[in-house]
């Protein structure tokens, strides 16, 4: 056998006392143990703000922790709901991400199919352009991305913001490469059909890309869901916060109402949960897809 | 029949032309154009609302003996250090845990993964109230272990940064695991069978098959992990506000100061040209090694 080979650093050398069948058994099980643990650590913030958001604020610090409250309290997310006006942060953040996705996927899968599927000239410069800057951070960019909006005299607070967002170079690249493994003969094959350009785009390519174009979805309405600078920099009064932006004045203001603050956390992260939960493998994809581009 | 007025060529690239356009108009005016507005911008003092003036190289010159800026460098750096190493081991223990053959692999994986998707700054303000000096959970546990002082977290200037750089940790080895994932499947089973046929241990193949196949991989994550870590600005502006007094300024949150709460549009502009010009250091450093060092990939 050649496991009798097996060096002296092997976890599942031959135990004296068990035979080797069951120590390979017991060292899996303790690593599986191991897994477990660090997994429930890892998800124990979301457990323990769940549990604070339905306590009053005297049983939030209680330890050893009550994860299931002792006396549920839901007066927590009424409060919030009441005093933050939660339902209007609800539907300026579904606004926005609404409309930031839908742009999205318009304007990279049209641009990702000019770089896939048209030999055009300067193609191949134009894509390093927007390589290159797949890593430039916001914040290299947000100074002069607000004063061009000051030039541009755009004074409406969610045009300007969802003009910044509405394209991005990951999409383009995204798109882009998704496109590149779809076949040529199946567009050669339309194009005989007697369908145009546009044609082939709409009723060819994009309904085969819908693995990738339900990734991006997901990533952006994530992404504009969770985003705290750019409505930092571009809203000012508190009719037209985002989510994200009514919940950190809630903790700026009321740190000390402790349940309240977790219910407003709770809010902000459970319609991501969902959107996860029925989506997983998507985010998976585009994540490897994104990691994967060297 | 149509008359053909157009070369190929140009009928490709009028076509082309057409369909970049919805994204390449919103590209160059708010991606390509501030990119180069950003430097010109260096050169000007300008408080956002009278005209601009242009003073050279002055922003640049303040730079050099502006100790805050030095300090937020510093403090940058030291959260990179903080966060990427123990973010890069951690996250490639959990993939290389996750692609064996283990019940409920999945769900571990979406347990890891989730910090990653969740809002930062609920995420920021829960951990806030773990890291609680006095009442908080963290230290709850710490004193009924035995630890009689522990650390007072974001409250401290000695352990703010350290309190963030965890909570960073935590929020990302998600989306590193799946990188690491991602290139782990691509090691071919054969090569750990051979491994294994040599008599290879699983330290042997871990250092001799594993971190060589997964070289690419190792290094993608590592640069993106470091230019991450250079643009850590929501939990810092929701836990610490850059303090207590400036323990927590990095680089990008001084820069979001000067400019929109100081109105500094000109200097903060001159800071963001040194944070770009470091990402693009390590960008173009990443790009010249992945030429040299494609050959697991292909």
């Amino acid at each position: 056998m050649y496991g009798e080979e097996d060096g002296g650093m092997d976890p599942v050398k031959k135990h004296p006392l068990l035979g080797r069948a069951a120590s390979q058994a017991l060292v899996s099980g303790l690593s599986y143990a191991f897994l477990v643990v660090l997994s429930l650590l890892m998800i124990s913030p979301f457990l323990w703000m769940l549990s604070a958001s339905f306590k009053p604020d005297a049983e939030i610090f209680d330890f050893p922790v009550n994860w299931i409250p002792l006396h549920p309290f839901p007066e927590n997310y009424s409060r919030v709901w009441t005093n933050l006006h939660y339902a209007r942060l609800l539907s300026n953040t579904l606004f926005l991400t609404v409309t930031v996705t839908i742009l999205q996927l318009a304007t990279s899968s049209l641009a990702g199919y000019a770089f896939a599927k048209i030999p055009f000239r300067g193609a191949n410069t134009l894509f390093l352009a927007y390589i290159a800057t797949l890593m430039v951070p916001f914040q290299v960019v947000m100074i002069p991305q607000f004063t061009i909006v000051r030039i541009l005299g755009l004074t409406n607070n969610y045009s300007s913001m969802i003009l910044i967002l509405a394209a991005s170079p990951f999409g383009v690249f995204m798109m882009r490469q998704f496109f590149k493994g779809i076949p040529l003969e199946l567009s050669d094959a339309a194009r005989i059909d007697g369908l145009s350009e546009f044609g082939i785009y709409r009723q060819i390519i994009v309904p085969l890309s819908k693995a990738a174009l339900a990734s991006l979805a997901i990533f952006t309405s994530v992404t504009v869901w969770n985003d705290f600078l750019t409505p930092l920099i571009y809203i000012n009064s508190s009719a037209q916060w985002t989510i994200q932006l009514g919940l950190r004045s809630l903790f700026a203001e009321f740190s000390a109402d402790y349940g309240g603050v977790m219910a407003g956390a709770v809010m902000a992260v459970v319609p991501v949960v969902l959107v996860f939960l029925a989506l997983q493998r998507y985010f998976i994809q585009g994540i490897a897809m994104n990691g994967l581009k060297g | 029949m149509k008359k053909r007025i157009l070369s190929t060529q140009s009928r490709n690239d009028l076509l082309a032309l057409g369909f970049l356009a919805p994204n390449l108009a919103l590209f160059l005016v708010f991606m390509l154009i501030p990119i180069g507005a950003g430097i010109v911008m260096g050169f000007f003092q300008w408080d956002g609302y009278n005209p601009a003036e242009f003073v050279g190289f002055k922003n640049f010159l303040r730079l050099f003996s502006d100790k805050g800026f030095h300090d937020s460098l510093g403090i940058t750096f030291y959260y990179t250090l903080l966060t990427v190493p123990v973010t890069m081991v951690l996250s490639l223990f959990f993939a290389m845990v996750l692609t064996r053959e283990i019940g409920a692999k999945a769900l571990f994986r979406a347990l890891v993964f989730f910090p990653y998707i969740a809002s930062i700054v609920a995420v920021s303000i829960v951990w806030q109230f773990l890291y609680n000096a006095d009442a908080g959970p963290v230290n709850a546990v710490l004193r009924s272990l035995g630890v009689e002082n522990p650390p007072r977290w974001t409250s401290s200037k000695d352990t703010a940064l350290i309190a963030v750089a965890i909570m960073n940790v935590w929020r990302t080895v998600g989306y590193y695991m799946v990188i690491f994932i991602a290139g782990l499947l691509t090691i071919p089973p054969t090569l750990y069978e051979a491994a294994h046929i040599d008599g290879a241990n699983l330290v042997q193949r871990f250092w001799r098959v594993t971190l060589p196949m997964l070289g690419p991989t190792t290094f993608f994550v590592l640069v993106i992990a470091i230019i991450n870590s250079f643009q850590a600005f929501t939990p810092i502006y929701v836990m610490t506000g850059g303090g207590p007094g400036s323990a927590t300024q990095v680089l990008v949150f001084r820069i979001y100061e000067e400019a929109f709460v100081n109105s500094l549009f000109g200097y903060a502009s001159a800071q963001a040209v040194v944070l770009f010009v470091i990402v693009l250091g390590f960008t173009i450093f990443q790009f010249r090694w992945q030429e040299k060092n494609v050959s697991y990939m292909a």
